[in-house]
């Protein structure tokens, strides 16, 4: 399924944070948003998934129509976002983070769970099971009983990965993964987006950093102001001039 | 340990009439109980949601009105009424939380105080309903089969019965998914949201669940004492309801009950120590200390 993005506009007030951006990400793609600073990469995350109302402009993923939607419905639709800020449930432990990212993967209602009924225990013991399992597949079982908030900042950031998976998004939208993280971080946080898409779920991806980026991505977008100037494989986009003017500003010969 | 702790705990709590001769005494431990119920349903959302609702007097008095009404007017049998009393205070609940819980934090504090103050004033000008001031006196003791819980013994086994079951409910609710998704409302939105939680929805629901026990707690209070007036909406009831829940622990199953039989032990306590100046003035600063020293509540500074 392909995440469409048509004509997205977001206005505050008279400042366009997003003027019209349209792109497509490709299912089973790593594909990365990138921009300096105030490019509207964070922005667009918070419009495609429902935590801010576009002012104009559709989102749509395969057949289902995003826009307007609230973030727990998208989130319904397999279109999974993290946070830029770290953002676990910092009192919970390291499996009860992921145990509560994983709500929509449970069906127990709540007579059923009064009632005790013995589908809602078996349901409670699986989704344990898969807790653990996620734990695992981002390398936190040694941490797993402890308090998310008491974890160094890297380890923070994987548990928000690992609620993230637990959602089972068949999209996910990372907002700077890597951001703050050692080389040697960075480089576990780059695997793991591998190992996740070659699961088979869609990667979108906000990220500064450049080697990362380039490193991973099947396609990059690049934001300025608002507004798509470059799309293309990594390489097609480095040495696009609009991107380095972008970046490195104009020079003097140029302007 | 715990089990045997557990056991324990149990075998005290059923043979606990045996051991208290004295009438006083076994009513304390009654009164005890019905704030249990209602601190337990308070925790609910203060504890797990973190949504505080300070009218949580009128899901009380709603409860204990309806039950007091049902079984006077429509000569219902108690057995009737104890539920019809937690389904009239769960729909106010649902009213209440559709209203305010889109909004919560501070609107929902407002809304729920609001709501308290003019169920009061109903309960008070409303005279053909509710007798007004005067309350309504002679609400039946209820009945089991041949036997009538009239005397203190019997009716303690009814609250304990109600203290179990409200206690077990929340027990259930907090061990699954739908307890776990309150709490992600509480320790983060913005990500419980991210991953599917329905604020609103679950938010709505527990405050259906609180209100309903909390109109349990009524109808219980209206059949002991026998009397309803429109005190049982007083704000005071709301304020033992919060510090019950605060230093007992919020957020843990156990430390509403451990609140409720604390602070309503420690007035009569006082009562018996001291001269009526220096009551309050004792509790006050008895709690001071409590939340200074244990600000997390009783039940996580000892336990875990």
């Amino acid at each position: 399924m392909t995440l469409s993005v048509r004509d997205l506009t977001v206005r505050f007030g008279g400042v366009a944070a997003l003027g019209g951006v349209s792109f497509d990400v490709r299912a089973g793609s790593i594909t990365s948003l990138i921009g300096p600073n105030g490019a509207g990469k964070t922005t667009a995350f918070n419009a495609i998934t429902g935590y801010l109302r576009a002012t104009r402009g559709r989102v749509s993923y395969g057949d289902a129509v995003l826009s307007g939607l609230r973030p727990c419905d998208i989130a319904r639709q397999g279109v999974v976002r993290t946070f830029q800020k770290t953002s676990v449930f910092p009192a919970l432990t390291v499996v009860e983070n992921v145990l509560t990212g994983l709500h929509l993967r449970g069906r127990a209602e709540v007579w059923s769970v009064l009632a005790r009924r013995r589908r809602v225990r078996e349901e409670e013991a699986a989704l344990r099971a898969e807790a653990e399992a996620v734990v695992a597949f981002v390398g936190l079982a040694h941490r797993r009983g402890e308090i998310a908030s008491a974890l160094p900042y890297g380890e923070q950031r994987l548990v928000e990965l690992a609620v993230a998976l637990a959602a089972r998004p068949s999209i996910l939208l990372l907002d700077e993964p890597a951001a703050g993280m050692t080389s040697v971080e960075k480089d576990v946080i780059g695997s793991l987006i591998r190992n996740i898409r070659d699961q088979g779920i869609t990667v979108l991806l906000v990220e500064h950093d450049m080697r990362v980026v380039m490193g991973l991505s099947d396609t990059v977008i690049v934001l300025n102001h608002g507004a798509v100037i470059a799309e293309g494989s990594p390489a097609t986009v480095q040495s696009h001039p609009d991107v380095i003017r972008a970046y490195l500003g104009t020079t003097r010969a140029e302007g | 340990m715990r089990r045997a702790a557990g056991i324990l705990l149990a075998v005290a709590a059923l043979t606990l009439p045996f051991w208290i001769a004295n009438p006083y005494f076994l009513h304390v431990v009654i009164m005890a109980g019905i704030f249990g119920v209602l601190a337990s349903s308070l925790n609910l959302l203060l504890g797990y949601t973190g949504q505080l609702s300070l009218g949580h007097a009128a899901f009380f008095g709603i409860g204990a009105y309806t039950s007091a009404l049902l079984t006077l007017r429509l000569e219902w049998s108690f057995w009737l009424a104890l539920p019809a009393a937690v389904v009239a205070a769960g729909i106010a609940g649902w009213a209440i939380g559709r209203l305010a819980l889109k909004l919560r934090g501070a609107y929902f504090v407002l809304v729920t105080i609001s709501f308290a103050g003019v169920i009061a004033l109903v309960s008070i000008n409303w005279m053909d309903l509710t007798n007004g001031p005067l309350g309504l006196p002679g609400v039946p003791a209820p009945e089991l089969g041949p036997w009538s819980l009239r005397t203190k013994t019997a009716y303690y086994y009814l609250v304990l019965a109600a203290v179990a079951f409200a206690y077990e409910v929340c027990r259930r609710l907090v061990h699954s998914r739908i307890g776990r998704a309150l709490v992600a409302l509480r320790e983060n939105e913005p990500l419980a949201e991210s991953v599917g939680v329905d604020g609103t929805r679950y938010l709505v629901l527990a405050a259906v669940v609180s209100a309903g026990m909390a109109g349990l707690a009524g109808s219980l209070y209206a059949h002991y004492t026998r009397f309803v007036s429109p005190e049982v909406f007083l704000f005071t009831y709301t304020v033992t309801m919060v510090i019950m829940v605060v230093a007992g622990g919020k957020g843990t199953l156990a430390g509403p009950l451990v609140g409720a039989v604390l602070f309503t032990v420690l007035p009569e306590a006082l009562r018996a120590a001291t001269s009526w100046q220096w009551q309050m003035l004792a509790y006050g600063a008895i709690l001071v200390v409590l939340v200074f020293f244990l600000p997390r509540g009783i039940v996580p500074a000892f336990f875990r």
